[in-house]
């Protein structure tokens, strides 16, 4: 075994904890150290936080169908979010500006973000490259309850006088430097510092992630043979180790601006508004990447295992996402081509935007390739990830539109770029983390999900989200602008209102449609089927252990043999063959117990 | 490490991390209407009670004052039959100085008075601040309204109080209060930039502010000595010593001269950033 | 409701080119989206899960992996060529004998100045307006772009001309409008809550009006 699950073993006998008596209930479900537990603990915590960013969104939908008009039941608001006029409660433009950033902000930093890395990386490194937890329990344990403060930080800034951040999740300065531009005071600053805290719960994360990739791979798992999801997660974690501490520079740059007289981005004392551009777009750029490689990752575990086929083009697809990562670095000035930055730079950016295109194409040539002759079970956690494959074509296809510059020219700031931003988050990493979810539940509660109930999710979310966010590409290219609290105003847009209180409408149905995925994800807690070890026949160390696993992962320590998709072999009777199954033509060796399995 | 409640002392820790998060949070200052009108007499004896009468005038060549172009705005335009002209100067046929704020400022001692359960009002009307310069006792409430049922927005930049920036898309009312008196705190529209107002903030009753004819009263002062102050946006601040003698009106006056341009003009926080003579709507190459 | 890609009609001259490249990126992503979308959902019901089908157990091919690399990046590098021109055109390349105006963007406003009827900036008889441009047809206007406070975005949707304002730069944005008429002017960086109102007009003239315009101007200064 590698040197470190040796030096645990060591460490392990020596402090005396052979025999695992069970821990009290505050260790064992508030503060634990169990990778899986905390990867539960983010998971339900970033559930809520999805919840609260799509109700954010559905409040400033209901402005944009319906604008300046009265909302029913709008008086449950304070007067400083929705006055109350003679015919009834009208949303103030400085709470939409709110609501724009904080659906932002919460949805990318306090939802997807810890719903990939957070979830989907505790609970998957440890047990898909056979280790008993991450390299650092205690570590990861911080991580988590810093993420916690955090998000109270970013919901108490609702709260307090002035009202929420306004400046939109990209804060621009000199907007967002200054009280005196929004109205906006200590609610700026709590954003700030909220991010800034989630910022060091990320970077632990990334430590955790790094090391337990690189030094607790179990015997026989080489590079080449680690899950793509694991890959993923892998580079995802290289990208957050990097971009975080510029995010965390960039913050308290900004949040020293405001507070303490500094004028880094204030022009009236010779600061420059578009550093913050190029520092937060810096780290924003690869923040996006760290918002779909795990998605990428899970999609490929996903589809392979229901198509029964191996992926197609392992390696390219492990190259391709360290392209991604590499390339990710390169573009973020395609944020900025009308910012007022060198226009020339607009042509080195666009070339290397261009280029990032490809590795993305290539992928996507690869999950069809898996899905071509292979054998396809269409069960839920399937749907989720061949929809995240349509969409994500999409969403990359869009992005071409805002590569090149001079298109850029016309759709930058309007709702194309909207479009092409839900496509890849929502259409692609959301309804990936649907299909992660789905497929990984057995493996952490026990229990299959409500077939029946996902699936008629999957349907209801499929058409509403086209029906909501494909026209706003049509809305862009009419000309409307975003972060626009009332488009009437702009005679026009003024045909625009159809299709905007149609989009309105599906938005309230594609809302109230997730909450079947949160009946069927309550309900199978307690009435779903009960799982065996491995329900979906799958190749992976994960599927060797019980459901749930107990603490510690691995009775026996795994010996790989082989890569993670070798579905559908001739070397096997049926139509998979685990990463750990001996070849029949060699003698299994002895088997040897891990210190929590003794 | 043994088993000690080390889970215990992560979850002190992290109970008393969230309540340190959770106080702090702002108090809404100044929100809907400070009206609680304190359940407080008037200090003052109305049988013992003088009067304050100021004449308050300009001598010397009026400024020009520049009109103001509503074109960018339709529905204001068109409530003003004749082309309205920015109020920084705004004098009657007899040399009476308009907009100025006369305030009692020292001689009041330790006196506290009942917060006015009334609230004073600053109206949007026609892209004009109506009245362009008030005054308001700490905690009364101030009520913004939007008569024209366009966007308008209300910045105040005072420097002793919390400053807000709130906006108004139809007619509606906004109550705000102020908690420190202040003299005078800059209110200005970023929709419409040549609005602008100012708002005086006192612990008492004993302000007013002139109008064309230049005639201010302040009434039922308790007998005594007093400091008092006339402000106005251009020529800055003038005051005098009076005495107030029970039953009878002492008379003060202030005259304004030309020669006192450009003097200092306490405000709170500068309007403009970039501009800090303060004038804005009116645009200077 | 408008479901159409097409792009509302432009008015400027450096518009049909940039509208060319928007309707070849409309063609290559629609190509592509037709064919994966399609392949996508002919092989999801092809090989749909029926007794007794066996996928094939097939690991990838080198090849293949080389040909769907050099295709998509010898098409994207071909579209980024051809996008420079036209964007060296549109931002560093302003043509002689341009009219200079000065926008100054701020809350939330936008107000231009105009050289007056000596045609320069900076003389007595410059004059300001507020939401309002005026340009002539068939001539280059150079707009100085300025911002009093934070950002703002110089939008004018029907010239295909966007730029950001950043205070404490000057930054300079033009283009060349075909036919007379009133457009839009619009802020399209958020800035404030009057963001959704700081719409203004662009009045586009025959040259001859123009004049008559810019004399009428300076007359109603005096």
């Amino acid at each position: 075994m590698s040197t470190t699950q040796h030096d645990m073993v060591n460490r392990a006998e020596a402090g005396g904890h052979h025999d695992h008596h069970e821990p009290p209930f505050i260790r064992k479900y508030i503060f634990s150290t169990d990778h899986k537990t905390i990867a539960k603990q983010f998971m339900f915590v970033s559930l809520f936080f999805l919840v609260v960013g799509g109700l954010l969104a559905t409040l400033m939908r209901w402005q944009l169908g319906f604008p300046s008009q009265p909302m029913p039941g709008g008086g449950v608001f304070p007067d400083a979010m929705m006055a109350p006029t003679p015919g009834g409660a009208i949303m103030l433009p400085e709470f939409y500006n709110s609501l724009v950033t904080m659906h932002g902000t919460i949805m990318i930093f306090f939802a997807i973000m810890p719903l990939l890395v957070g979830l989907f990386g505790n609970l998957l490194i440890p047990l898909q490259i056979g280790a008993p937890d991450m390299a650092f329990p205690r570590l990861n344990m911080a991580s988590f309850w810093l993420a916690v403060p955090a998000g109270i930080l970013m919901l108490a800034s609702f709260a307090v006088e002035g009202g929420a951040a306004g400046a939109g999740w990209t804060s621009y300065a000199p907007l967002s430097a200054s009280g005196e531009y929004t109205g906006v005071y200590l609610g700026q600053q709590l954003w700030l510092v909220s991010l800034a805290v989630l910022g060091f719960s990320s970077l632990a994360g990334a430590v955790n992630y790094i090391s337990t990739v690189i030094n607790m791979r179990a015997p026989g798992m080489t590079w080449f043979r680690i899950p793509l999801a694991t890959w993923a997660l892998f580079i995802t974690a290289v990208l957050v180790l990097l971009a975080m501490p510029i995010l965390a520079g960039a913050l308290i740059m900004l949040l020293f601006d405001q507070t303490i007289g500094t004028a880094f981005f204030l022009p009236e004392f010779d600061g420059e508004p578009l550093l913050w551009q190029h520092l937060f777009w810096f780290f924003g750029h690869p923040e996006v990447y760290i918002l779909i490689l795990p998605a990428m990752g899970i999609a490929s575990e996903v589809i392979s295992n229901r198509a029964r086929k191996p992926i197609f083009g392992y390696h390219s697809m492990v190259l391709a996402i360290i392209a991604i990562a590499f390339l990710g670095w390169i573009v973020w000035g395609h944020h900025m081509f009308q910012s007022g930055m060198n226009p020339m730079l607009g042509t080195s950016f666009m070339i290397s935007t261009m280029a990032i295109a490809v590795p993305s194409a290539i992928k996507t040539f690869n999950w069809l390739a898996t899905l071509w002759k292979g054998d396809l079970h269409l069960d839920s956690p399937m749907l989720y990830a061949i929809a995240f494959v349509s969409l994500f074509i999409i969403g990359g296809l869009s992005g071409v539109y805002m590569a090149s510059t001079p298109v850029d020219v016309y759709i930058h700031d309007t709702y194309f770029i909207v479009a092409h931003i839900h496509y890849v988050l929502f259409g692609g990493s959301l309804f990936a983390i649907f299909a992660g979810i789905t497929f990984w539940y057995p493996k952490m509660f026990g229990r299959l999900m409500n077939e029946r109930l996902n699936k008629i999710h999957f349907l209801l979310t499929f058409v509403f989200y086209n029906l909501v966010f494909w026209p706003m590409h049509n809305l862009g290219l009419q000309g409307m602008m975003r972060r626009i609290y009332d488009f009437t105003q702009y005679e026009y847009l003024q045909p625009l209102q159809p299709m905007n209180r149609f989009i309105t409408i599906c938005v309230f149905i594609l809302v109230a449609s997730q909450s079947l995925y949160a009946i069927s994800f309550f309900w199978s807690l307690f009435k779903g089927e009960k799982a065996t070890n491995n329900p979906w026949n799958s190749n992976g160390l994960e599927w060797t252990v019980p459901s749930p696993p107990p603490h510690g992962n691995f009775a026996e320590m795994p010996v790989v043999y082989r890569g993670p998709y070798e579905y559908s072999s001739p070397e096997s009777d049926t139509d998979f063959l685990p990463q750990t199954t001996p070849p029949r033509d060699r003698p299994a060796p002895a088997p040897v117990p891990t210190p929590q399995g003794a | 490490m043994s088993e000690r409640p080390f889970g215990t002392r992560y979850a002190l820790v992290a109970v008393a991390l969230l309540v340190a998060a959770g106080c702090g949070g702002g108090e809404p200052g100044g929100e809907a209407g400070g009206g609680e009108a304190a359940p407080m007499e008037s200090p003052v004896d109305p049988a013992t009670a003088g009067h304050v009468s100021a004449a308050v005038t300009f001598s010397g060549t009026a400024p020009t004052t520049a009109p103001i172009n509503m074109s960018s705005e339709r529905v204001c335009a068109e409530k003003h039959a004749t082309q309205p002209t920015e109020q920084s100067f705004v004098a009657g046929p007899n040399g009476g100085l308009a907009n100025v704020f006369v305030y009692v400022r020292e001689g009041l001692g330790d006196l506290q008075f009942p917060t006015p359960s009334a609230a004073v009002v600053l109206d949007q009307d026609g892209c004009v601040y109506d009245p362009h310069v008030l005054g308001a006792q700490v905690g009364q409430s101030l009520t913004i309204r939007n008569s024209d049922g366009i966007l308008h927005n209300i910045k105040a930049s005072p420097s002793e109080n919390r400053p807000f920036n709130v906006s108004q898309p139809v007619n509606m009312d906004t109550n705000r209060s102020f908690s420190v008196p202040e003299v005078m705190i800059p209110v200005q529209c970023d929709v419409h930039s040549w609005m602008n107002a100012y708002i005086g903030v006192v612990e008492h009753p004993y302000y007013a502010v002139s109008d064309a004819n230049g005639s201010v009263s302040l009434e039922g002062l308790p007998p005594g000595d007093y400091v008092v102050e006339a402000w106005h946006e251009r020529y800055g601040t003038m005051s005098t010593n009076v005495t107030v003698a029970t039953g009878q009106t002492a008379e003060i006056s202030f005259e304004f001269t030309d020669e006192m341009a450009g003097s200092y003009v306490p405000i709170g926080a500068p309007i403009d950033l970039f501009h800090p003579d303060g004038h804005r709507g009116v645009d200077h190459p | 409701m408008n479901w159409s890609w097409m792009l509302p009609e432009s008015f400027s001259t450096f518009g049909g080119e940039v509208d060319a490249i928007y309707y070849v990126i409309l063609w290559v992503t629609g190509i592509v989206f037709v064919i994966t979308e399609g392949l996508l959902v002919y092989f999801v019901v092809r090989y749909r899960h029926k007794e007794g089908r066996k996928a094939t157990f097939d690991h990838g091919s080198t090849r293949v992996e080389v040909a769907w690399t050099l295709a998509p990046l010898f098409i994207v590098i071909g579209l980024g060529v051809a996008s420079k021109g036209v964007w060296d055109r549109m931002k560093r390349d302003v043509p002689d004998g341009a009219l200079e105006m000065i926008v100054t963007a701020q809350q939330f406003e936008w107000h231009a100045t105009y050289a007056g009827a000596d045609g320069v900036l900076g003389t007595d008889d410059d004059f300001t307006l507020v939401n309002e441009l005026h340009a002539p047809e068939d001539r280059p206007v150079l707009v100085y772009l300025r911002s009093n406070d934070v950002l703002h975005s110089f939008f004018l949707p029907e010239m295909r001309v966007k730029q950001d304002a950043v205070p404490g730069q000057e930054i300079r944005a033009w283009f060349e409008a075909v036919q007379p008429g009133d457009y839009t002017l619009g802020c399209a960086e958020l800035c404030g809550t009057g963001h959704t109102t700081m719409n203004g007009t662009l009045t586009v003239h025959t040259q001859a009006d123009y004049d008559t315009w810019v004399a009428g101007q300076v007359a109603q200064q005096q």
